[in-house]
């Protein structure tokens, strides 16, 4: 160290280098304490690998009817060595289906969350930061979008669009955008105030430039959260529309119209394989996500743990 | 050249409270400010003292029009700068800078020093990266910090490093003018020395004019050329900083001078001990604001709203009685 040149000598952590790959670091040790949240992450993971790589796992195909020997469908077989998970009453292999079923939902989930995501921290950045008028027009749509009930809204359109893994995706993003922009308005209308924020304004920066440069990186946390929440909704509200027959269409394969076949009172007393396994899918991914928001807002937040 | 840098006449800001109900019908107004008159010249050290809540620090940010002003005007250099348009606003933050009170809050914890500062370059100045990173190095030397402080985070740094941090931000781009916000309350009284000083050091060297706010009667004595007296959003004195300490007018300046603990406990001086709270700025004292508590108040104080009255060389008081 030397003698003569600063008069406070050196940083008193100058051994501690790269600030934000050590609060990575720091957050992921916190992320780790929570089994649950450490659970989900495997879970997903498993989950994903498995989607991705659906088309090499999968033993049958998950599109057609399977002919046995005999020349017959194999309706509704019970689950055996050769279908592992048993067959559903058009005689398609449920496993094969499930891991096909597994693409939809998280491409639903991903699509439809960067959609609502990306719309909600636009508007929300644009009502917190400038006020007035904008605040005003951008949270009474708000007001107007959270009152209505999405579930009807979503049946309505996509029974009078045509019912698609598309449409239900811009559909769900569309509507679910609203949480997002209260919670970055309410964040921006705390973070504007902090000095840094108005040494920048001092300075002369761009207000564009200050949204993007100083207020949005530091209010990723509480974004990310909200974001890995909403996903778990929104896989949720596909599986419900599915279900329902007004969301991803038949042949293709979504845990929702899998487990359509349950209205059957006859599958459903006798036939448990065609959907416990979409019904247990489905709860463990939402489960699963869940656990992940909830891990990370403990862990990139200490301060909020607990809030919900 | 006229003396004066800056010129600051019947200055009001007030925020609105709650949403005063329907279309802001019976809004009420935190009246934070409320009509100030003052001029700050050229090379001085202005020091402007009060409590808590009495609009200090929404002065110092009107006058950089961090908060909107409600009334009034502020001449820079004859340029009412309230009325500038946003694009002549930009070009006039070169001159007009800041340095806040925490330095923690002070410093976005998400960029490296060299960020932090670099970007009054990038937002005036087209400078390749290479050249910014040299002036910003070279800012780093200047106010006691080291080059190669600049790829640290804010984070590693103790708060007096900060402080330095935040006013090599503020000098980056050679303002005339400097407001000092609170700049050395949050830091501990040796670092305090430390930084007022260098303050001093870089306002001879770089020609500044500072308005320096505090409730740290010593510090503004120390640093000061002129100090101002604020109570409730008005200013109830100015004078030489001498002439103020030594010949304190007003009766609220009086008791906040005989607030000051004494080096030398066996020269006692009586305390004066204010009675009562602050009247909220809601709804302030009609006539002068400080009658309420002021052991001198007499019926006129209630009806009449004292002038602010210069006593001669520039000491000025807002007081009928004087």
């Amino acid at each position: 160290m030397g003698w003569t040149t600063t008069p406070e000598g050196a940083a008193p952590k100058s051994s501690r280098s790269g600030g934000e790959g050590s609060m990575v670091f720091q957050a992921w040790r916190r992320y780790k304490k929570n089994k649950l949240a450490v659970f989900g992450l495997g879970f997903m993971v498993l989950l994903v690998l498995i989607s991705i790589l659906a088309p090499l796992l999968a033993p049958h195909d998950p599109f057609s009817s399977i002919k046995n020997e005999a020349g017959t469908l194999d309706i509704m077989a019970k689950p055996s060595q050769e279908y592992l998970l048993g067959t559903d009453s058009l005689g398609r292999d449920v496993l094969s289906r499930l891991m096909y079923a597994g693409r939809v939902s998280l491409s639903v989930g991903l699509v439809s969350v960067t959609i609502s995501t990306v719309l909600g921290v636009l508007l929300g950045a644009l009502a917190g930061y400038y006020g007035k008028w904008t605040d005003s027009v951008i949270m009474r749509v708000v007001d107007v979008v959270y009152c209505f009930p999405v579930m009807f809204l979503i049946i309505t359109v996509s029974a009078l669009l045509k019912p698609s893994m598309f449409n239900v995706m811009i559909i769900i993003g569309l509507v679910s955008w609203v949480g997002t922009a209260r919670l970055v308005r309410g964040e921006i209308l705390r973070v504007r105030e902090l000095e840094y924020v108005q040494a920048s304004k001092a300075l002369g920066v761009r207000s564009f430039t200050i949204i993007v440069r100083h207020i949005l990186p530091n209010i990723m946390a509480p974004i990310l959260v909200q974001a890995t929440l909403m996903t778990a909704d929104a896989i949720l509200t596909e599986a419900a529309l599915s279900f329902l027959g007004v969301g991803v269409q038949q042949p293709t394969p979504s845990w929702g119209n899998m487990l359509n076949e349950a209205m059957s009172i006859m599958v459903l007393r006798f036939k448990y394989w065609i959907w416990l396994y979409p019904g247990l899918a489905i709860l463990l991914t939402v489960l699963s996500i869940n656990f992940i928001g909830d891990g990370l807002r403990d862990a990139l937040d200490p301060k909020l743990k607990g809030r919900k | 050249m006229s003396e004066h840098l800056l010129e600051i006449k019947g200055l009001k800001v007030h925020f609105p409270t709650g949403d005063g109900g329907w279309f802001g019908r019976g809004r009420q107004y935190v009246k934070a400010v409320d009509g100030l008159d003052f001029s700050i010249r050229r090379g001085e050290t202005l020091g402007i003292v009060g409590e808590s809540g009495c609009g200090k620090s929404t002065t110092g940010r009107a006058l950089l029009r961090l908060v909107p002003a409600t009334e009034g005007q502020v001449l820079f250099e004859g340029r009412n700068i309230l009325r500038a348009s946003s694009g002549d606003m930009r070009g006039l933050r070169r001159e007009m800078q800041i340095i806040f009170q925490d330095p923690y809050a002070s410093l976005d914890p998400r960029m490296t020093v060299g960020g932090i500062i670099g970007e009054a370059f990038k937002a005036h100045e087209r400078l390749s990266s290479r050249e910014r990173e040299e002036q910003v190095q070279e800012l780093l030397s200047f106010v006691g910090l080291r080059p190669e402080h600049i790829r640290r985070y804010p984070h590693e740094f103790s708060g007096g490093q900060r402080q330095r941090i935040g006013i090599a931000r503020a000098l980056a781009l050679r303002p005339k003018f400097v407001v000092c916000d609170e700049p050395v309350s949050a830091l501990d009284v040796s670092i305090q020395a430390q930084v007022v000083n260098l303050m001093k050091e870089l306002q001879q060297k770089l020609e500044l004019t500072y308005l320096f706010i505090s409730h740290d009667l010593r510090v503004v004595k120390h640093i000061s050329d002129r100090v101002g007296v604020m109570y409730l959003g008005a200013m109830v004195e100015i004078a030489d900083k001498r002439e103020l300490y030594a010949n304190p007018q007003h009766p609220y300046t009086r008791a906040l001078l005989s607030a000051i603990p004494q080096a030398n406990p066996s020269r006692r001086r009586e305390r004066i001990i204010l009675q009562g709270d602050v009247p909220s700025p809601v709804n302030p004292p009609s006539g002068c604001r400080f009658r309420t508590r002021c052991p001198e108040a007499t019926e006129r104080c209630a009806l009449e709203t004292p002038a602010f009255k210069d006593l001669g060389g520039g000491h000025r008081v807002a007081c009928h009685y004087r």
